[in-house]
């Protein structure tokens, strides 16, 4: 019960919708069709395990006094208000109709003033973190470090209206000099070498990956009990 | 001498990373102060894009899915702005719908921005319709590659789909003449080019953000037929259109005008690293005059 | 009035992470729990309303939801849709210790999409697709001549593309001709590195744009 259905269960998905690709027809082609809405209406029921493990760790961390418990106060009354405000549609268009992100709704005013905003500063935040790795860390201590440096600072200047200032003026014969084309060079011939090779090594092993689940091979999704 | 060049070795050595917090600071807020602007040109993948805009008859279904958050808001949204001012102009037909929670909110800003702003004779359900956002990541594009309706039951209002026209004639995601992804990450336009574009033989072009750009190049141009990347992706399509359709120009330079800060600011990091080198190597230099 | 609260307190958490350059400190901390707590809200109420309601409940039980949503009068429930409920709430149990395995069915599920659709989808796109795309004369003639440019990136390209893969292939000794053939690999994968840096100042500087703009409206709504 523990091990087996599982494995079963993958098992069947798994064959199924890699069938449906190469026998497009009914049933598979039909299984193609209900899996991937019933993945979709599983993946809301994930969301729903967010919110509730959230809870249950946070609540955890308050009863417990824990470490920083104070601040868990903070997110248990930010989630159950947002959760309230969304879920009855609050503000907006009237009752339960219309869309919950609708203008006027206590969703959309939590969601533009905080949401956004911490969403938004959190990640302009690394700006200032590659400007200080940029100034302590990358050092052109080797040959192949050189080269990444010297990339990077043609993509800088010429992914930026200051490449066309800085080599426009160059003849016709010289335009594969010109930093907007050096830099547009590097980006579809060896940065797109590199990034093919990568891709393909992931496409390997996810496939790869994809098989030993399929087949039951890999189990660790299981916990310990599958091996 | 010497002991004057060993103090400012030892002086950049310990710069305080808040005095580096604060230059990168100086050089986004002064250009955007002082509306520093440059001119703008675009390269060959961004024009690409606009190039198959420009080629689609009147009546065309164009689809954009806007697959970003707040978090990317000044790289995308001018790139999802700037394609559906295009789309609308040239009478095409705009579904808009989101792979990502936070892409609905987006879309509002968009409708305000362009549809209410510039195309205010358009008519909801016939020549626009906002889907809305569907749970399931690569799971809805599978979907809805197969039945578009069989996932999209209503529009983001939750009217029923089979009541607008511009629905009538869509079965699935191969009616689409074209997919634009807007995108910041998983899933975006790498899981478009998967699961809709490469299976289904529909062309896919993106716009995401400059981190993730590099890393789609690999697709184009058989799998992508154009991407947009970054703010400069942005400016460039905004150019495009601008230099094509000078109506648009108060209305869509909004990537073009944050390129002065992003310039400068540019320049503020190869300094950095450049000075950081100078500091390293000169701290080398030293250490090796004192071992011999 | 509600644009202008708004307004005040998205200034108000953009300045309490910014706090976070000077050092670590209770407003970043307050900040950072309370985007966590109503993030996960956010994403549970989307679902429900986006897609739990419109395309399970409303398919299992359609008068259930007839006065928000625009069902046909004469709609019918679809028995089928009772498998991803089940599988839904199997998910769930993983709140419940003594029940949790159960989770492991949904799970299972889950696995077994992403491990069918993954399949297929890297194999055509990122492997059969990259090869293919790899496919280009390297002799390349334009308006009827030699064109010398196109030759040399074309050639650049699969050398590229080959001298990176082998740089991978870590089942043979990196020496010979296959070991200059990886160094030569390694170059390729620093420019690709390179790019990507480059890449990466410009998108962080673009969001630290858009924040700085953000506050600017802010102010110039205050004088």
């Amino acid at each position: 019960m523990r091990v087996q259905i599982p494995l079963i269960i993958t098992f069947i998905v798994g064959i199924a919708l890699i069938v449906a690709i190469f026998v497009p027809h009914d049933p598979f082609h039909r299984m193609n069709e209900e899996f991937s809405v019933y993945f979709d209406l599983i993946a809301v029921f994930a969301f729903i395990l967010g919110g509730g493990n959230l809870l249950k760790i946070h609540g955890n961390r308050i009863s417990r006094r824990s470490r920083d418990w104070k601040y868990s106060i903070v997110t248990v009354v930010g989630f159950l208000t947002m959760l309230i405000v969304g879920a009855f549609k609050i503000g907006g268009p009237p009752g339960l109709t219309g869309d919950v992100t609708a203008e006027g709704s206590w969703f959309k005013f939590m969601y533009d003033s905080v949401f956004v905003s911490c969403q938004a500063t959190m990640f302009s935040l690394l700006a200032f973190f590659v400007a200080s790795a940029s100034y302590r860390a990358f050092r052109a201590k080797t040959k192949e470090a050189t080269l990444l440096l010297i990339a990077a600072f043609i993509i800088l200047i010429g992914r930026t209206p200051l490449g066309h200032y800085m080599t426009g003026w160059l003849p016709q014969q010289l335009e594969f000099l010109h930093i907007p084309n050096l830099s547009n060079w590097i980006l579809s011939i060896p940065n797109m070498a590199g990034q093919r090779a990568i891709m393909i090594g992931i496409a390997l092993g996810i496939i790869s990956t994809s098989l030993k689940l399929i087949l039951g091979i890999e189990r660790s999704y299981l916990g310990g009990e599958g091996k | 001498m010497a002991e004057g060049k060993r103090d400012i070795v030892e002086v950049l050595k310990a710069i305080d990373r808040r005095i580096i917090f604060l230059l990168i600071a100086l050089a986004v807020i002064l250009p955007l102060a002082f509306h520093l602007v440059f001119s703008v040109h675009s390269s060959p993948i961004v024009e690409a894009i606009f190039d198959k805009v420009e080629s689609l008859p009147p009546g065309s279904k164009v689809l954009i899915s806007f697959d970003y958050g707040p978090s990317t808001v000044p790289e995308n949204q001018p790139m999802a702005e700037a394609v559906a001012r295009h789309v609308l102009h040239k009478d095409l037909k705009l579904y808009m719908m989101a792979v990502w929670a936070t892409g609905p909110p987006q879309t509002e800003v968009l409708i305000r921005n362009v549809i209410q702003t510039d195309f205010q004779d358009k008519v909801y359900g016939v020549d626009w319709i906002n889907l809305g956002y569907k749970a399931g990541n690569q799971g809805l594009i599978n979907a809805i590659l197969l039945d578009l309706k069989g996932m999209y039951t209503t529009d983001i209002n939750g009217t029923g789909i089979g009541e607008f026209e511009m629905m009538r004639d869509v079965d699935n995601l191969t009616d689409m003449s074209l997919i634009i992804c807007i995108g910041s990450g998983f899933p975006g336009v790498r899981e478009w080019v998967q699961f809709a574009g490469d299976p289904g033989d529909i062309p896919v072009a993106g716009g995401v953000t400059a981190v993730e750009a590099p890393l789609l190049y690999p697709y184009y141009p058989r799998q992508l037929l154009g991407l947009m990347g970054g703010l400069q992706g942005a400016a460039e399509y905004e150019a495009a259109l601008v230099s094509k359709y000078p109506q648009f120009e108060a209305s869509s330079e909004q990537a073009i005008q944050l390129m002065g800060p992003q310039t400068v600011a540019h320049l503020v990091i190869i300094a950095f690293v450049v000075v950081g080198n100078i500091a390293f190597f000169a701290e080398r230099r030293r250490e090796r005059r004192r071992k011999a | 009035m509600a644009q202008t609260l708004e307004l005040w307190i998205a200034a108000l958490l953009t300045f309490m992470i910014f706090s976070f350059l000077y050092k670590d400190n209770p407003f970043y901390k307050f900040a950072e729990h309370l985007f966590v707590g109503v993030s996960a809200a956010y994403w549970m109420v989307i679902g429900i309303w986006s897609t739990l309601m419109p395309n399970l409940v409303a398919r299992l039980w359609p008068s259930s939801v007839s006065g928000f949503i625009n069902m046909p009068e004469d709609a019918q429930p679809e028995y089928h849709f009772i498998i991803p409920a089940i599988f839904g709430i199997l998910m769930l149990t993983r709140l419940v210790e003594r029940i949790s395995w159960l989770s492991r069915w949904a799970m299972a599920f889950v696995i077994g999409f992403a491990a069918g659709t993954n399949f297929t989808r890297y194999l055509q796109s990122d492997f059969v697709g990259q090869i293919y795309n790899s496919m280009y004369p390297i002799i390349v003639k334009a308006d009827g001549g030699f064109a010398l440019g196109a030759t040399i990136s074309s050639i650049v390209l699969i050398v590229g593309v080959i001298c990176a893969l082998i740089y991978f292939f870590f089942s043979k000794e990196h020496t010979g001709a296959f070991g200059a053939a990886s160094r030569l690999g390694i170059w390729f994968l620093m420019v690709t590195f390179g790019a990507a840096f480059g890449y990466t100042v410009m998108a962080r500087i673009s969001l630290l744009t858009g924040r700085i703009q953000f506050l600017g409206s802010w102010l110039a709504s205050i004088f």
